[in-house]
């Protein structure tokens, strides 16, 4: 990244933050939806603290994802909708490289107190301790990958009247690898076997997405707009 | 002795030949120049143009009309790189603006339809964005620029609180900004009063003498004092 490009990176991260900091509900009702529909998972199923305990690791993760999927159309929504995005589009600077602050500021404002969130959660569905430092390491790897992937999905529609539905259709499916891999982990842990295995994996994810998914959100945002 | 004259001739014709090319080339590069090369469009499966062929050189203002819907602002969007025509293609200093976009964009400014601006960024906030991701002058006051379009004391109010007139100043705010040589404006007078209007027909003369060439749309009537305005009809119903 060349001096004039970082500081292209670094305006846009800026901005974005600063809108999110003004703008709390978009990134908000996600986090509340993360805790209220997990905090139902107990009254639902019953207070048995043996299944909650089987069954929270799984909980927490698709929650998280229902939750980072809530909160994927504020990536680009807005800057489509005033005329940003176009504006964005004919800057000097790559457009993959503002592309990359957005997605980065997504995962600030959700992917992490997402995974801050977590601990609590797990306390409710009854994790022992050491089950929720790896849990909070699996959100922290996977939360990013949410972010980038769902990225791409937003590009695609954002354009799109109704492409909410659409969205959920082209992401869900990406998302399951580090669901399935995110979620093991833990249990993995939980049943007192070596979990680096999964880390690994979810790394190798987070690697390809953060490599790949940006070039393909910039190039879907050019098609979209 | 006429085998000396021949060669003394043959130099001599080189010489004026690589003079001319190589001042022809000069004057590519000192002039820039947008040129459009049998561009059409459809849309929707509709041919809303075809075979459009214009050239814009450094000074010059291009006013393109045309009724509702018949592809003043798809056209716009084109000549910035924003879509792709259905066919033809447009060299900005003789290369495809596709080709190299970056370039391009450095040379252009464009407002669209939609303003560009964040609503809940205050007006300075909004500029001083502008000014770290655009191509912009060097001795750039924020202030002064806020000052120049009559917004200087809402400075500090977010921009959802301005009417729609004064959001559009903002927007306009950055053409005082920029660099850009190419300016490319859809309808620039929406919502200005004449006062505003008038603000902007001097930027515009100011941008010209310069050298800066403008391409709009506009259902107002335009006066420029120091440059022609030339027109170009597009559409089906076109003369």
């Amino acid at each position: 990244m060349t001096n004039s490009s970082y500081t292209a990176f670094k305006t846009m991260v800026h901005r974005d933050f600063t809108l999110a900091m003004r703008n709390r509900s978009e990134w908000t009702n996600p986090l509340f939806f993360f805790f209220l529909a997990c905090s139902l998972f107990p009254l639902g199923i019953g207070p048995e603290p043996n299944t909650l305990e089987r069954i929270a690791p799984g909980i927490i993760w698709v929650t998280a994802l229902l939750a980072a999927m809530l909160s994927l159309e504020s990536i680009f929504r807005s800057d489509f909708e005033d005329g940003s995005l176009e504006q964005l589009v004919l800057s000097p600077y790559p457009f993959t490289v503002l592309v990359y602050a957005k997605i980065l500021v997504h995962w600030l404002v959700t992917g992490i107190p997402l995974m801050l969130l977590s601990p609590l959660l797990g306390l409710i569905l009854h994790m022992p301790a050491d089950g929720i430092g790896l849990l909070m390491l699996s959100l922290l790897i996977g939360t990013p990958v949410l972010s980038l992937i769902g990225s791409i999905g937003v590009a695609l529609t954002v354009g799109l009247k109704r492409g909410g539905m659409l969205l959920s259709l082209l992401i869900l499916p990406l998302y399951i690898p580090i669901l399935i891999f995110g979620a093991g982990a833990v249990d993995v842990g939980l049943g007192g076997l070596d979990a680096s295995g999964h880390f690994l994996l979810m790394g190798a994810i987070l690697i390809l997405a953060f490599t790949l998914s940006p070039l393909a959100t910039a190039a879907a945002l050019r098609v979209s707009i | 002795m006429p085998f000396i004259l021949h060669l003394y001739h043959a130099i001599l014709s080189v010489q004026l030949f690589l003079i001319k090319y190589s001042s022809m080339d000069l004057a590519d590069k000192l002039t820039p120049s947008l040129q459009v090369d049998q561009l059409s469009c459809v849309r929707n499966d509709i041919e809303l143009f075809s075979d459009l062929n214009f050239k814009l050189q450094s000074g010059q203002v291009l006013q393109i009309e045309g009724a509702n819907g018949c592809g003043k602002t798809s056209l716009l969007r084109i000549l910035c790189g924003l879509m792709l025509p259905a066919d033809g293609q447009i060299k900005w200093n003789n290369s495809n603006i596709q080709k190299d976009r970056l370039r391009y964009n450095n040379d252009l400014a464009y407002i669209g339809h939609h303003n560009g601006i964040k609503d809940d960024l205050s007006c300075e906030e909004n500029l001083q964005f502008f000014l770290s991701l655009g191509n912009t002058k060097d001795d750039i006051n924020v202030d002064d620029i806020l000052d120049q379009v009559g917004l200087l004391d809402k400075d500090e109010s977010l921009a959802r609180k301005l009417s729609a007139g004064q959001r559009r100043r903002l927007a306009l705010a950055r053409l005082l900004m920029t660099n850009a040589p190419l300016w490319i404006l859809d309808e620039p007078f929406t919502a200005l009063d004449p006062k505003g209007r008038e603000l902007i027909e001097g930027y515009f003369d100011q941008h010209c003498s310069q050298g800066g060439m403008i391409i709009f749309t506009t259902h107002h009537a335009v006066a420029l004092e120091h440059s022609q305005i030339q027109f170009l009809r597009i559409g089906h119903d076109k003369q």
